[in-house]
C-alpha cells in the first residue's frame, strides 16, 4: 500500500492564438496543432490522468492572460491537479496562476537565475505549489570529474548540465546538485527533464532519474523520452520516479492514459485505476 | 430543489477557485468570503500552508466559526482545514487550534515527506461525509503533517511508508478530510455532493 505512481500528460501550448492551442512536436521540428488545450485536458482527465501540465512553449509573459484563460476554462470542469510552466518568473506569476485554478507552477530559467525565487514563492504559496523544473543535458564526465556529480550511464560516466531558455543555453551548473539545492530552498517537487532523450521516444533517462530520486526526499517527476508504455515501467521501476510526464505518446492517440495504467498495473506498479 | 448556500472561508491561501467550482458543479450555491455569514447552510475551510499562519489568518473569525458549528450547522475542513480543528500542531507549537476535535497534529514519519500524490483510503467506520466510498478509493493528498485524534473520530486513514495517516474525521456536524476532494476527480466530487446534501438537509 502507499502512493500510486502518477501519469501526467503534458500539453505544450502555443499562446499566439486567443484561446491557445496544443502543439504536437515531431522530433523538435515539425509542429502540428492539436486543438484546444482545455478540451485536450478534459479528454486526459476522462482517460484517468493523475494530473495535467500546461507548458507555455513560447514562455511569453505578454501572453500570460491567454494561459490564465486556458487554466480557468480547464479547471471549470477538470478536478485534478493542474501545473503551469513556461515563463513563470516572479512570485506574482505563481499567485496569478493559482488564482486562475492551477495548483502548482514550474520554474526553470528564473529559478536558476534567481534561486531566492524558490524560497520566496514557497513562503507565499507553499512548497506544494513550487515545482522546480530542470532541463538536464548529459555530458561525458571530465577526467576525474572535478566538482561535478558523476552518474554512471549506459553511455559511460557522465555529468548533467542545467540548460535554460527551453534547452537553448547551457549554464555550467550541475543538475544533480541543483536538484538538491532546490529541495533545500523549498521546492515541493522536481520535474526532471532529460534534453538528450526528449522527443526521441526511446525511453526516459533512468540513470539521471534514479540518481536524483535517491538523493531527494521530495517527489521526482521523470520527463523526456517516453514513447511506449514500457518506458513508464522503466521510469518507476529502474528510475525510482514518483511520477512520469509524457506528451507525444498521448497526443497522437497511440495509447490512452487508461491503457498505460492497465499495462503498469499488470506488471505490479501501483496506479490509480 | 433546495440549493444549499455554502460559504468558503478565504484565509488567504491556495486555490479556492477549484473548491468553488466543485460546489457549483454539484448544485450548491457557493460563496467565497473572509467573514462568516450566519445565513450559510454549510461552512468550508480549505487551506494549504503552515498551521500557525492559518490560525493567524482566521483569528478574527474564530468565534464566528465556533458559534456556527455549535449552532449545529455543517462544517467541512479540507487539508489544513482538518488540522486547524485540532488543539495544536507540532508545526507551530505556540499556535492554538480551534480545538473542535481533541488531539494534536504531528509530523509524518516517513522517508519521503511531504506525502504528495494519490493514495487509497482505508475506511475505518461509516460516516456521513464518506457515504458511498469504499476502501481502496484514491484521493489526492499534499501534506507534511497529519492529525492524530482519538480513534473514534477517524473515519478513514491511509497507509504511507509504514505509517497510518489520518485521512478523514467526523464528529456529528464537523467533517474534514486531509486529502483534496476538489482535486480528486469524480470520487472527490461525490464528497462535495455529500457535504452539499448534509448542509442542505440542515
Amino acid at each position: 500500500m502507499g502512493l500510486a505512481k502518477r501519469i501526467i500528460p503534458c500539453l505544450d501550448c502555443d499562446l499566439a492564438v486567443p484561446q491557445g492551442r496544443v502543439i504536437k512536436g515531431i522530433r523538435f521540428k515539425q509542429h502540428v496543432y492539436a486543438g484546444d488545450p482545455a478540451e485536450r485536458a478534459r479528454l486526459y482527465d476522462e482517460q484517468g490522468a493523475d494530473e495535467i501540465t500546461f507548458l507555455d512553449v513560447t514562455a511569453s509573459s505578454e501572453r500570460r492572460e491567454t494561459m490564465v484563460n486556458v487554466v480557468e476554462r480547464t479547471t471549470d470542469e477538470v478536478f485534478i491537479p493542474v501545473t503551469v510552466g513556461g515563463g513563470i518568473r516572479k512570485v506574482e506569476d505563481f499567485v496569478r496562476m493559482l488564482r486562475a485554478g492551477a495548483d502548482k507552477c514550474s520554474v526553470t530559467t528564473a529559478a536558476l537565475q534567481n534561486p531566492g525565487l524558490i524560497t520566496r514563492a514557497a513562503e507565499v504559496v507553499g512548497s506544494q505549489a513550487v515545482v522546480v523544473s530542470i532541463d538536464a543535458q548529459r555530458r561525458d564526465a571530465p577526467d576525474g570529474g572535478r566538482g561535478k556529480h558523476i552518474v554512471d550511464t549506459p553511455m559511460g560516466p557522465s555529468w548533467y548540465e542545467c540548460w535554460v531558455y527551453g534547452g537553448r543555453e547551457g549554464t555550467g551548473v550541475d543538475a544533480v546538485e541543483w536538484a538538491v539545492e532546490a529541495e533545500d530552498r523549498g521546492a515541493g517537487e522536481i520535474l526532471l527533464n532529460s534534453i538528450e532523450t526528449d522527443g526521441m521516444q526511446s525511453g526516459y533517462d533512468c540513470s539521471l532519474t534514479s540518481t536524483v530520486s535517491r538523493l531527494l526526499s521530495i517527489p521526482v517527476i521523470a520527463s523526456g523520452g517516453c514513447g511506449e508504455p514500457e518506458h513508464f515501467l522503466e521510469a518507476f521501476r529502474d528510475g525510482g520516479a514518483d511520477a512520469a510526464l509524457a506528451a507525444s505518446i498521448f497526443h497522437f492517440d497511440e495509447y490512452t492514459v487508461g491503457e498505460v495504467k492497465d499495462y503498469l498495473s499488470q506488471r505490479g506498479i501501483r496506479v490509480r485505476i | 430543489m433546495n440549493r444549499p448556500k455554502i460559504g468558503i472561508l478565504d484565509c488567504g491561501s491556495g486555490n479556492l477557485r477549484s473548491v468553488y467550482k466543485a460546489f457549483r458543479r454539484e448544485g450548491a450555491l457557493p460563496a467565497i468570503s473572509k467573514a462568516v455569514d450566519p445565513e450559510w447552510d454549510g461552512l468550508v475551510l480549505p487551506g494549504v500552508g503552515a498551521f500557525g499562519h492559518a490560525m493567524r489568518n482566521i483569528d478574527h473569525v474564530r468565534d464566528d466559526i465556533l458559534s456556527f458549528v455549535r449552532g449545529g450547522r455543517h462544517f467541512l475542513g479540507i487539508c489544513l482545514g482538518l488540522q486547524v480543528l485540532m488543539e495544536s500542531s507540532e508545526e507551530n507549537p505556540g499556535a492554538a487550534g480551534l480545538g473542535l476535535v481533541p488531539g494534536n497534529v504531528v509530523r509524518i514519519e516517513a522517508e519521503k515527506v511531504p506525502h504528495i500524490g494519490w493514495n487509497s483510503l482505508d475506511i475505518r467506520k461509516e460516516s456521513q461525509i464518506l457515504a458511498g466510498m469504499k476502501t481502496g478509493t484514491y484521493f489526492y493528498f499534499v501534506h507534511s503533517y497529519h492529525a492524530d485524534p482519538a480513534d473514534e473520530v477517524v473515519v478513514a486513514s491511509c497507509s504511507y511508508q509504514g505509517s497510518h495517516l489520518t485521512a478523514a474525521v467526523e464528529t456529528d456536524n464537523v467533517h474534514a478530510c486531509q486529502f483534496h476532494p476538489e482535486k480528486s476527480g469524480s470520487e472527490g466530487l461525490k464528497i462535495i455532493a455529500n457535504f452539499s446534501r448534509l448542509a442542505g438537509d440542515g
